[in-house]
Order: C-alpha cells, then structure tokens, then sequence
C-alpha cells in the first residue's frame, strides 16, 4: 500500500505570484477620476424667424472675452479676479437699484411664501481666439458667484451651512430663488448659414 | 548544556508567511476593483495636468455612458503627418470637425434607448488651445442634439 498521506502544498510561491499580479495592477492603475464642469448647450433653434424673447437691457450682464483674454463686463475693462463678486452684486441686486436686474415676486412653495426673484441672465461671449483655459476660468467664476448665492440662501432660510446640505425640496426652492441663467451667445460664424 | 540550547530554539519558531499570500491577495484585489485601464492612446499631447483648474467641478457619473473628445496639438511622433495645430481626436483616432456627429450617433446607438438622455460628452481639452475649435465642437454637438456636455478640469486652488 502506498502512503495515503498527500504532501502538503508548498504555498509560498504564491505570495510571489500574487505580488507579481498586485505590481502589474500596480502600475497600470489610474487613480484620477474625472471631473469637470458640467454645462447643458442649448438646442438648436428649429425656426430661423424665431425672435428671441425681448429681454429688458438692465437684466443682462454680458461678458466678453477677447482674442488677447481681456474681460469685458457690460463695457467696462474688468479683472477676473473680481468678476465672482461683481456676479453676485449684479444677480442679487441687495438694494434694489434700477440699473441692476428686475426683481419679480414668486411663491416659492417650501418657503410658503412669495420671494422676489432677481431676473437677470448673464451671457458670455467670447472671441475664437479666446484660450481655452481663460474660458474656463471665467465659467468657472459664474458658477462659482451662483455657488455661493445658493450657499447664502441655504443659510438665510433653511439654516443650513451649504445649498450641498439641503433636502432635494429645499435645494428646488433655492434653484428657484437663484436659477443659473448663463447663456452662451451663438457664435457670430454660425449666423451666416 | 544541551538542554538550554535546546529550548532557546523552541522559544523563537519561524514566523508562519501562510496568511503573506491572503494580504497581498487583499490588496491585488482592492487594485483590481479601482483599476480603470486607458482604452484609448491619446495621440494628442494632453496630459493631466493641460486640462485647466477650476474649484466648481463635478465627478463625472455613470462613465459607461460618456463619451469623449480629446482637444490638442498631435503628439511629436505624429507631428510630421497632422502638423503642430490643435487637433481633434475621437477614439483612438485623429478626426475632422464633420467626423463628431457620426461619432455621437455611433455612440449613440452603442447604449440602451432608455439611457441616450443620460449621455454625457466629455470635452477633454488642453487649455492652451483656442475657443475657435471648441466653439465648432459644440456647435457639431448641438447638431447633434448631444447637449449634455462636460469640460474636463482638474481640481484646482
């Protein structure tokens, strides 16, 4: 009879096959995940005669970026270091000054009651040799002046430290207060087809 | 004498490396889990750090339905052949302008019905590069009707 007892299995390469697997995960993994600012464009306009809807001029705050990467905001030569805080004065209209946007009365529901709502639309513009990171750069600094509009309203009537904090009702109350109207111009080359 | 020899040698046995196998296991398996191979080579220079910064960034979900556009100049090796200005690439391939809404509708018709108003297009563009060709992109994706669109930009501040 042979000896019924199997030998035991040397497992201590394996430790060196796993290593060598674990080494090539390794070094092929990219850990970044992708991130970036999400925009909706907006759909193709299907009727050429269509007039855009008259938007009073005091309601528009209108961005322009040129060849050279300059701000112009509405006419006047600007730095975009102080565009987020210039945004924000421009949408929230605190004093209610007739030269920044109309503010309409709405009832917001998870407040019950009416708030005034700020009208005003921001629309960017820019040249096509505008680079492309000064291009995001300024829509980042937008999104960021409408970040921090919706944060202060998340404070002012939920009490809570960020608009991130919120229910999904109380988020959709705030983008009712702050709806981010940024409208890109179509560009000047299209306009001729 | 012998006797003391003896036990100072039972009192330090061999570490067991049994359960070595079991940890590099663990962490084969959590590398395996997070990996995300690259499916395309990029032919044009763009590395992570040429996308631009911004601090309003959002994670990109659900990636089986993003499609992406790479934005910039072709990769030295391929210079020769496509020049030195802003190119577009499109899978692993260099393309033309008029190439996008082939492209969107092939991905297009890739995915389930119920998840096409879920497509998201990836603008992966060095940030050097002029508005001139991403205003054309969008515009092709507008004719595309792919609307929902995102600038890949790296955490930046």
């Amino acid at each position: 009879m042979a000896k019924r007892e199997v030998g035991e299995i040397n497992a201590g390469s394996m430790a060196d096959i796993a290593f060598l697997l674990l080494i090539f995960f390794l070094v092929t993994t990219t850990m970044d995940v992708d991130t970036g600012i999400a925009r909706q464009l907006p759909p193709i306009p299907e009727d050429k005669q269509q007039t855009s809807e008259e938007i009073n001029q005091r309601n528009i705050f209108i961005v322009l970026i040129n060849a050279q990467d300059r701000l112009l905001v509405n006419g006047k030569p600007m730095n975009v270091e102080i565009l987020r805080e210039e945004t924000k004065i421009f949408i929230k209209n605190a004093a209610n000054s007739p030269k920044l946007p109309v503010k309409e009365a709405a009832f917001v529901e998870a407040l019950g009651k009416e708030i005034m709502i700020s009208q005003g639309i921001i629309s960017l513009r820019n040249d096509r040799g505008t680079t492309y990171g000064r291009y995001i750069e300024v829509q980042n600094e937008l999104v960021a002046a409408y970040t921090e509009l919706r944060n202060d309203a998340a404070f002012e009537y939920f009490g809570k430290r960020s608009y991130d904090d919120l229910s999904e009702k109380e988020q959709e109350a705030v983008r009712q207060i702050y709806p981010q109207r940024i409208s890109e111009a179509e560009p000047k080359n299209i306009g001729g087809k | 004498m012998s006797k003391f020899g003896k036990k100072k040698k039972k009192g330090a046995p061999a570490m067991s490396t049994a359960s070595l196998p079991d940890i590099v296991f663990m962490i084969l398996f959590f590398f395996m889990v997070t990996t995300v191979m690259r499916e395309v080579e990029l032919k044009v220079e763009l590395t992570n750090s040429d996308l631009p910064q911004a601090t309003e960034i959002k994670k990109l979900e659900k990636k089986s339905l993003v499609s992406y556009i790479y934005v910039g100049k072709p990769r030295k090796n391929f210079e020769r052949m496509y020049g030195t200005e802003p190119r577009i690439q499109l899978n692993s391939a260099f393309a033309e302008l008029s190439d996008i809404y082939e492209y969107i509708l092939a991905e297009r018709a890739q995915r389930d019905e119920a998840e096409v108003p879920f497509m998201t297009t990836s603008l992966k563009v060095h940030q050097d590069t002029r508005m001139g060709i991403v205003t054309d992109i969008k515009q092709e994706l507008r004719k595309a009707s792919a609307l929902k669109i995102n600038y890949s930009a790296r955490k930046g501040q």
